[in-house]
């Protein structure tokens, strides 16, 4: 199989406090050096809580933020925003928030037409054959084009934004956190029509959330992402039920579910650390149970721990 | 467009205005064709005729020239200059705005600095500096005038556009092949237009005084010329002797200037979105209370509501949010309110202390009573008192609401100070005592910090702190751990559950997650459409859930460990609640639906405490 995405050392820096003229203050590193690859066909979920650099990490895949070092390949060629239609056509970004992301000025009609327009140049009979073909396959009805996106609830302002990624025809599409601003009965709706457009249509998903279950639910292969780099990654069944790294364990550990009885599972405070003055070694080790010295000096790689798994850890988790 | 016109009308000064100001313009676009003498005639033997003499309405000048006749041809001149400078200053400093708002960085610097720099000058010596280098005339008076209104127009629109460009629209046109200035000019400009009318009508008055000013000073138009700074100009000498010849266009100014500025006015209140759906009018202390009967009291809960109808009245619709909703909760006890966002959870919670915003809220039944007296119509001193006192709220997100500008251990003590006659010095030893009793690491130095200085979940902790600070009887808190991360949540959760068996709480935790219900709630009632629909001890809900929107809903939810799997699904959407069904408010999208679900009224039947309101429940004995 080839790679979709290849991303190689990828990391993205902030600086903070930047003059007119001269050096900044200091640095926030958002991404520390990330190595990723996903399979063309493949949903790659990519987990972590707020803060963590996921969603800088896919702005930096979709051109919208440049990355600081490190490559990114798409369908085996380097990453090229010089020509912004070749561009938008390998791959596209639907939002969080359904609402902000379209132009309330705006109708249906225009929001889902710019692609078709600039990217593939379509004339008019050709754009409102592909227009309704596109409704067709997000389940909105045509009537939907000449309103504005006021009018409609989240689930529905959220299938207009994943027709205006499929109006591009990219191959790729970047879900950043698409359901977690839906109501739970409506967020089953938007995930399995994305789980049909991907078999129809044979695209290639990376799935941010901060949702484990809706994660594990819709990926092949899931990454823990912690304090701007990869802590583990795995097959999506494997890496909740047997996590090897201590933060997985803790994520997969604190999700409210129907029936475990509510205890905190750490003691120690949550904070992540201060990103203007990382610690040494491992982010994790000061909320970790199990650091040693070793933790606390040296940062561990990502190195494999069973047939599929990495993990970066020096005491992982054996069970 | 319509709504526009619509809300303008509503606003009588604005609607005089404009009336006013469209009756001038159009005496001025038709003086070529009235029968009025040429203005610039002169005839000394007629020289400083009063008002009303024969031939000439308003009298004549020094020269003799009809003033009614130079005063039409006058304010002509003068509202076109006016006009003209105000679009002028609106493109460019819009042009400017939008570049330096959309690019931002070092283009945004240096153009900002730019502007920053001609602010620095004096208004009307700019103005005199300008026309001194450019030679006095009405062209230049126009540019002069242009120039210096600017900088007004260029801040308020990069403030404004560097707020659109960072929305995730912007990106998204982007990610669809738009370049730089077509972003520009499909995506910012429809966005920023309403807020350049908007500045354009409340600066056009000004710019048509500040022209008449230059041509006061003889720097505008030149004789004999006829515009209103002029005529002004050329009457000072004859102020006492021939004061009718100043106070013709004096008066003139007074009308344009007034009627541009109410009707500007106007418009800006009809475009602000903020000022939009008739919220011109300050919401109320407490909520509106209009309901014909008030119930007996029943139950003996420490908090009990009964048959509670919070409605919104939104021109001439109305909202049902709330549909006769009973409830009751004990001592120690935590009940969870379920429902999706509309399902009128968070209005049920807000109604009990009267803080649904009036208008357009209104409680139009039931009561809320707590230790039986009804909070529903209690006198405002009442509410206050109770407010935070024996009744605390915690709500979603912590940093909407803390202050930002105080820090937290001084709001905390004066929460305390507002209830409790208490030194200043005592209030911020129990503020610290509060910290540390929601484990809030070193309190003494985490209460001298700013809320921005804290992570979500210490400020949702510092929210806990804060609902704990007069050891309330009953804490309602609104998806207090929504915001937070999963790690977080879990230990909020716990700190709450720990709180309330140690304090003896009564705790009405709303959410939408049956994950944290299940952990944390004694008892819980599911809400769908403004109404309760299932009730029941948390265990025997979950486990056996009756109504089929709980059973479908439970159902949606995923589950760490099930592995890859297509998820359940609800069809359809809930059903406004402006336009509820006769009926069950689920039918539509009830797979067991029978003819008689959509017939009538459906009552909460059941037995002890598992009620359902469903006709076919899922399970026969619920």
């Amino acid at each position: 199989m080839t790679d979709a995405l290849k991303l190689t050392e990828l990391s993205k820096s902030f600086p903070v406090g930047k003059p007119l003229f001269g050096k900044p203050k200091a640095i926030v590193r958002a991404v520390r050096p990330v190595s990723l690859r996903v399979e063309t066909g493949e949903t790659l979920g990519i987990v972590g809580e707020s803060g963590c650099g996921k969603s800088t990490l896919a702005r930096m895949l979709v051109g919208l933020l440049p990355a600081s070092t490190g490559s990114i390949e798409i369908e085996g060629e380097a990453q090229d925003t010089t020509d912004p239609a070749a561009f938008g056509r390998r791959i596209q970004y639907v939002f969080q928030d359904p609402i902000s992301s379209l132009n309330p000025r705006k109708t249906i009609r225009q929001i889902i037409e710019a692609p078709l327009k600039l990217l593939h140049g379509m004339g008019r009979a050709e754009r409102d054959t592909r227009l309704r073909e596109i409704l067709a396959a997000v389940n909105l009805r045509e009537d939907f084009l000449t309103r504005y996106p006021h009018e409609f609830s989240g689930g529905q302002a959220q299938r207009i934004g994943i027709a205006r990624a499929l109006a591009a025809n990219a191959r790729i599409l970047i879900l950043d956190e698409p359901v977690s601003a839906l109501d739970v009965s409506v967020q089953a709706q938007v995930l399995n029509l994305l789980a049909d457009l991907k078999a129809e249509l044979g695209l290639t998903y990376l799935f941010i959330s901060h949702d484990l279950a809706v994660v594990e639910a819709v990926s092949d292969r899931v990454a823990v992402l912690y304090f701007g780099a990869v802590v583990e990654i795995g097959r999506a069944g494997d890496i909740f039920r047997q996590p090897r790294h201590p933060y997985t364990r803790l994520l997969a550990d604190s999700a409210p579910v129907v029936g475990r009885p509510l205890r905190p599972p750490e003691g120690r405070e949550t904070e992540l650390p201060d990103p203007l003055n990382p610690p040494p070694g491992c982010s994790f080790a000061a909320r970790c149970p199990y650091a040693t010295d070793l933790c606390r000096t040296t940062e561990p790689p990502l190195t494999p721990m069973g047939e599929t798994q990495l993990a970066a850890c020096h005491h992982p988790i054996t069970r | 467009m319509r709504l526009f016109a619509g809300l303008l009308a509503r606003n009588r000064l604005a609607l005089v205005g404009a009336v006013v100001l469209a009756a001038v313009a159009v005496l001025a676009l038709l003086v070529p064709v009235l029968p009025v003498r040429a203005p610039n005639v002169t005839d000394t033997a007629a020289r400083y005729l009063r008002p009303l003499s024969e031939g000439h309405l308003l009298g004549t000048d020094h020269l003799g020239r009809d003033l009614l006749s130079r005063l039409l041809w006058g304010t002509r001149l003068s509202l076109a200059v006016g006009f003209a400078a105000a679009v002028i200053a609106a493109v460019i400093g819009a042009a400017l705005g939008i570049v330096a708002g959309y690019f931002g960085g070092r283009t945004d610097n240096l153009i900002m600095r730019g502007v920053d720099m001609l602010m620095a000058f004096p208004y009307i010596l700019l103005a005199l500096a300008i026309v001194a280098a450019l030679g006095p005339g009405l062209l230049n008076a126009l540019i002069a005038v242009a120039a210096v209104n600017v900088p007004f127009f260029a801040r308020n629109i990069r403030g404004i556009t560097v707020g659109i460009a960072n929305r995730e629209f912007v990106d998204a046109a982007r990610l669809a092949g738009m370049g730089h200035w077509r972003i520009i000019w499909s995506e910012i400009l429809p966005n920023v237009v309403p807020v350049i009318v908007i500045a354009m009508s409340t600066t056009i008055g000004w710019m048509i005084l500040e022209t008449a000013g230059l041509s006061f000073l003889g720097l505008g138009s030149q004789p004999p010329q006829a515009d209103l700074g002029s005529m002004l100009g050329e009457a000072r000498a004859a102020l006492i002797t021939a004061p009718h010849t100043s106070v013709v266009p004096g008066v003139m100014i007074l009308i344009i200037v007034m009627s541009i500025n109410l009707l500007g006015d106007g418009v800006r209140d009809a475009l602000d979105p903020r000022l939009r759906s008739g919220a011109l009018s300050r919401p109320m202390a407490a909520t509106r209370v209009a309901r014909d009967t008030v119930p007996e009291p029943q139950g003996d809960g420490i908090l009990t509501l009964q048959a509670l109808e919070t409605q919104f009245h939104v021109g001439g619709r109305v909202y049902r949010a709330v549909n006769k909703v009973s409830l009751s909760v004990h001592p120690g006890e935590c009940l969870g309110i379920i429902g999706e966002s509309g399902s009128g959870k968070s209005v049920t919670a807000l109604s009990v202390m009267g803080l649904v915003a009036s208008p357009p809220g209104v409680i139009t039944g039931g009561a809320a009573r707590y230790r039986g007296d009804d909070l529903i119509g209690a006198p405002y001193e009442t509410l206050r008192s109770l407010r935070g006192d024996r009744i605390a709220y915690i709500f979603q997100d912590p940093l909407a609401t803390l202050h930002p500008l105080y820090r937290v251990g001084d709001q905390l003590a004066e929460a305390i100070r507002v209830h409790h006659p208490l030194g200043r010095a005592e209030a911020w030893a129990r503020a610290v005592a509060l910290l540390h009793s929601v484990r809030i690491p070193n309190p003494e130095s985490r209460a001298k910090a700013y809320p921005h200085e804290m992570s979500g979940g210490m400020r949702q902790r510092v929210g806990i702190a804060m609902a704990l600070a007069n050891d309330p009887d009953v804490i309602i808190a609104d998806e207090p751990t929504t915001a937070l991360d999963v790690t977080v949540q879990a230990q909020i959760l716990s700190l709450l559950d720990e709180l309330r068996r140690a304090r003896g709480l009564a705790i009405i935790f709303i959410t939408h997650d049956f994950g944290v219900v299940a952990q944390l709630c004694d008892r819980v009632a599911v809400m769908y459409a403004g109404r309760i629909v299932e009730e029941g001890p948390t265990g025997v809900l979950l486990e056996s859930p009756a109504h089929p929107y709980t059973r479908r809903l439970i159902d949606c939810v995923p589950e760490l460990g099930a592995g890859r799997r297509r998820l359940a699904a609800i069809p359809g959407l809930p059903p406004a609640v402006d336009q509820l069904p006769p009926g069950c408010a689920f039918a539509p999208r009830c797979g067991r639906k029978q003819p008689a679900c959509e017939a009538g009224e459906i009552g909460l039947e059941g037995s002890g405490a598992r009620r359902v309101r469903c006709l076919y429940p899922e399970v026969e004995e619920p």
